[in-house]
């Protein structure tokens, strides 16, 4: 057991599986620059994702490459959290999607530019500049949708209702993971939830929305169980690879 | 026979999306080092993680040293991490000649979408469209001034 090597591939499989979900926003965004925004966003993760795979193969040194760990694993392997699964739904529910995951990836990336692994605080470097934008976006939606019309403010209220208990899920550690903290290579996830919170309850009242207060979450996330949306997704996003075996372009 | 300079030949490859501006001048050439009497490293730095670019630009560095007598190995190093800082002046008057309004010095810490200069009419009095464009690195804006639409290269 690697502990480097799980923890890679849970940076890896949020990033990676978040954008696959965006990228269903391709030509179908509600208008053009939206579109554009959503495409944008989701190249970003998957450059992210492909950074933290590549290091991941190399750890594993087991002849398994970056496209490898990405789409041939079996769905108990991928240790994304529930969140970065879940449907897109409507715009709503997606920008609150990017809002809480551009949150989490800030506050994460922001800890892991100071990682000891030297590697693993470049990409968190680069990934935060590239997250800030990410952030920004989404959370003026949130604004424009939580104080625009009874509709905007409706989908939104609804979304929250319905995906919040998701949100701690994103905080969840993966075997191995203690060790890296304690060895200052990864950051304390339980001082970044604490984090989460009041950056969220002081955004949701910016928005003029009321934070959740329901404090029921979603147990199981990051230890291979999946909601029921996982297999339907993994299916398109493995298709290819399983229909014709070492494919390349 | 001696070789030409593997930093002038690199001049030479342009940004595949960006064409009037090279990929020495926009920083991804971090290094080019001599390991032999033909046999070059050349180390360049990604701009954004998932820049699509960046695999034709490996492959034009290749094929440039190689039309040049250089065997070049391309090696991709993160740190330091790439910043728009790094463009010379020459290379931000060349982004604005071709359409696009250069990058602002200092890191645009909130992207919020601050007025940018139109590269067409000069004037200040414009408005961002989108915070994306059709690349990673740019937003689109448009002139309120003369009306023309433009591309912004953000500040990263």
């Amino acid at each position: 057991m690697n502990p480097l090597y799980n923890y890679l591939l849970k940076l890896a499989d949020d990033s990676f599986i978040m954008g696959q979900r965006l990228s269903a926003w391709c030509g179908e965004g509600p208008y053009l620059e939206e579109d554009i925004a959503l495409t944008n966003i989701a190249l970003d993760e998957l450059g992210q994702a492909n950074n933290f795979y590549v290091y991941a193969s190399r750890v594993a040194d087991n002849g398994k490459s970056e496209d490898d760990l990405a789409f041939l694993r079996h769905e108990h392997e991928y240790v994304n959290a529930h969140w970065t699964e879940l449907p897109n739904e409507d715009y709503a529910q997606t920008i609150l999607k990017v809002y809480v995951f551009s949150v989490y990836q800030k506050l994460m990336y922001e800890s892991l530019s100071n990682s000891a692994d030297e590697e693993l605080s470049a990409i968190a470097q680069k990934s935060l500049k590239e997250v800030r934008y990410h952030y920004t976006h989404a959370a003026s939606w949130m604004k424009i949708f939580a104080q625009g019309t009874e509709e905007s403010r409706g989908r939104l209220v609804k979304a929250v209702d319905n995906i919040w208990e998701y949100t701690k899920g994103l905080f969840a550690k993966v075997e191995g993971e203690d060790d890296l903290i304690a060895l200052n290579v990864a950051p304390d996830v339980e001082a970044l939830y604490e984090n989460f919170v009041s950056v969220t309850t002081r955004d949701f009242q910016d928005f003029g929305l009321e934070y959740p207060a329901n404090p029921f979450m979603q147990p199981k996330s990051r230890t291979g169980y999946h909601t029921e949306y996982f297999g339907f997704m993994l299916c398109e996003l493995q298709y290819m690879q399983r229909a014709y075996p070492g494919c390349t372009w | 026979m001696k070789l030409k300079n593997p930093l002038e030949i690199l001049e030479l490859v342009p940004d595949p999306e960006i064409p009037v501006i090279n990929i020495v001048e926009l920083g991804i050439v971090r290094e080019a080092k001599v390991t032999s009497e033909n046999s070059c490293e050349v180390t360049i730095t990604p701009t954004y993680s998932a820049c699509p670019a960046m695999f034709t630009i490996e492959e034009d560095i290749i094929k440039i040293m190689k039309e040049n007598g250089w065997d070049a190995k391309v090696v991709t190093k993160m740190f330091p991490i790439w910043t728009t800082d790094w463009l010379t002046d020459e290379a931000r008057e060349k982004l604005r000649i071709y359409g696009i309004s250069p990058p602002e010095k200092g890191a645009d810490e909130h992207h919020i979408g601050k007025p940018k200069k139109c590269p067409r009419c000069g004037s200040m009095n414009s408005k961002q469209i989108s915070r994306f464009g059709s690349t990673l690195c740019k937003a689109s804006y448009q002139c309120l001034d003369c009306l023309e639409p433009f591309d912004y290269f953000k500040c990263h």
